[in-house]
């Protein structure tokens, strides 16, 4: 053989024949069939009447960049509210005594039942229940002032989300092998250390993938909250649309800030997992999600 | 239980005694009546074929399971229950989690905590149990690593290590908060043939040193060589138990014969 390497030398007689991993030929067409579908689409939109120089200029426009922090903000912290909440209805779950599990399953059933948008306008109209609020003797409050659009939101979002957390929570304390419990036990320590040192960081592993998911539907489910009036992206754009009539163009606009945001927390996401995988595989994590495997994929060495 | 009256000074050298224990899942009895006495400092072994409640009667010893009749006391105290006016009462966890911190236990299956290094594991129970300072937990946990032969892989995760690696931290691990009783749950049968003896080297060390130990075993060698006494349990009850040279080496019973006739 030369050093300069002929296309596919045939074997030499006699030698170990040249494994030949199988052709995908129909990936390439797929390929091709599928770049055209899109670039018939892109086309499509490209010729509507849509001001696409009004959605970009918009992008940053101070009043929806303020829109993008408010819905960060909101997302962070319901997410947080949701989280704590949805430990604590987990741990309630999985209890012996049954007023405290059928408090938790109650909570449960009630706030992944019912609708996320009546919540949050509930929450904001609090005082048609309650007018006031306060400790009885020492201060009374008034709902209305109380209940701004923000508490509204963070109440209205957070509890919906520590239903949905609570699930996710006991199906991770459930993935724990019995015998952790067990070992923990045999060595004196309490229940609820038990809990907080051996199971639920073991949990963590099966709890952070859609916890991430989660969080990312929770900064698209955080729109809703222009319901309530809290200022977040969607309600900026409605301000600033129902003025100069750009409906499209501001939705758009949104929707990049959105796949931004999203896409920022998924590469998150991706680090978290694999923080969380340790001790369990012996180097990289195997359970990266899509983009985990896309990054995987773009470092050389990949084996498939 | 009303026949329960045992001497005073009795119990002064006795580490574990079971009086009539008994438990059932539903229908299933799996321990009929057990009496079994261990003394302090003896090394006391429990065969039987699979199902005879061997390690079901193990678990009793430190309340992993609740006993449905009879007494059992370690070192003189109730496990899991408190005598009050003729009855007993449960404990809370909490009370018996406080019992628990005499008696060290290793499992089948090790059961090392994943998230944590070897150090760790053994360093948890004296920091988040006794409150030790991290630093002197640290230097005692390198010690027992070091006794059980593993000082090098302090640093390295469970799954890093082999089966036998494994148990050896279990038994660092269950050691860490000074039991005055072990109890084994057959530890060394998940590991592969060649790495039974390097766990069994370490429970031998053990026994020398003069701890108490309850190890249900299938190996009969080791309960031939290190028992003082060998408890041969089937169905839930004790068929017959003495020291190791009577009860391998001379059964009187049929049931014996015929289970040694089929392990040895």
């Amino acid at each position: 053989m030369s050093t300069t390497a002929p296309p596919t030398p045939a074997p030499a007689p006699g030698s170990a024949p040249v494994a030949i991993p199988v052709r995908h030929y129909g990936r390439w067409v797929g390929a091709v069939v599928v770049i055209a579908l899109l670039g018939a689409l892109v086309w499509a939109f490209s010729q509507g009447n849509i001001d696409y120089r009004s959605t970009l200029d918009y992008v940053t426009n101070e009043r929806i960049v303020r829109g993008m922090w408010n819905t960060l903000l909101i997302s962070v912290l319901a997410q947080l509210v949701g989280i704590l909440l949805g430990v604590v209805a987990a741990v309630m779950r999985t209890s012996a005594n049954p007023v405290t599990s059928g408090v938790a399953w109650l909570y449960i059933w009630f706030f992944r039942g019912t609708p996320v948008l009546v919540q949050l306008l509930v929450w904001y109209n609090l005082s048609l229940v309650f007018p006031t609020v306060g400790i009885p003797g020492l201060a009374t409050w008034d709902t209305n002032t109380l209940m701004t659009p923000f508490l509204a939101a963070l109440l209205g979002l957070g509890i919906n989300e520590g239903a949905y957390m609570a699930e996710i929570v006991r199906a991770g304390i459930g993935s724990v092998d019995p015998g952790q419990t067990e070992a923990a036990k045999a060595l004196g320590l309490s229940p609820g250390r038990t809990m907080r040192r051996i199971v639920l960081p073991q949990a963590m592993r099966v709890i952070i993938p859609p916890t991430g998911n989660e969080f990312i539907n929770m900064l698209k489910t955080s729109s809703l909250a222009y319901a309530v009036q809290y200022s977040e992206l969607l309600l900026s754009a409605v301000g600033i649309y129902s003025a100069n009539l750009l409906v499209i163009e501001l939705l758009f606009t949104v929707s990049i800030w959105y796949l931004v945001l999203t896409s920022v927390f998924s590469v998150g996401q991706y680090f978290l997992e694999r923080r969380f995988s340790r001790g369990y595989s012996h180097g990289r994590s195997r359970s990266g999600g899509a983009l985990g495997r896309i990054l995987t994929n773009l470092t050389p060495g990949r084996t498939r | 239980m009303t026949r329960h009256t045992e001497a005073a000074s009795a119990t002064d050298q006795l580490m574990v005694e079971a009086r009539g224990v008994r438990k059932h899942y539903g229908q299933l009895e799996v321990l009929k009546g057990i009496d079994l006495e261990v003394r302090n400092g003896e090394v006391l072994c429990l065969v039987g074929p699979s199902g005879s409640g061997k390690s079901t009667f193990l678990r009793c010893i430190n309340h992993l399971e609740r006993l449905d009749g009879g007494t059992l006391r370690v070192n003189g105290h109730l496990v899991g229950f408190r005598e009050h006016e003729g009855r007993l009462y449960e404990l809370r966890e909490k009370e018996v989690a406080a019992q628990r911190l005499d008696i060290g236990m290793v499992f089948q299956r090790f059961n090392l905590f994943p998230h944590m290094t070897a150090l760790q594991n053994v360093m948890e129970a004296p920091v988040q149990v006794h409150r030790e300072k991290p630093a002197a937990a640290r230097e005692r946990a390198m010690s027992l690593l070091e006794r059980v032969g593993l000082a090098d892989k302090s640093g390295a995760y469970p799954a890093m290590l082999s089966g036998g690696q494994q148990q050896r931290v279990a038994i660092a691990r269950a050691l860490a908060m000074r039991p005055r009783l072990m109890l084994f749950d057959e530890p060394t049968s998940a590991l592969d043939p060649e790495l039974v003896g390097e766990v069994l080297d370490v429970m031998r060390g053990l026994a020398a040193d003069g701890m108490t130990m309850v190890v249900v075993t299938h190996e009969m060698g080791f309960a031939r060589e290190v028992a003082d006494t060998v408890v041969f349990m089937d169905g839930g009850v004790v068929v017959e138990s003495g020291p190791p040279a009577d009860v391998l080496g001379n059964p009187q019973h049929a049931r014996t014969r015929s289970f040694l006739g089929k392990v040895l």
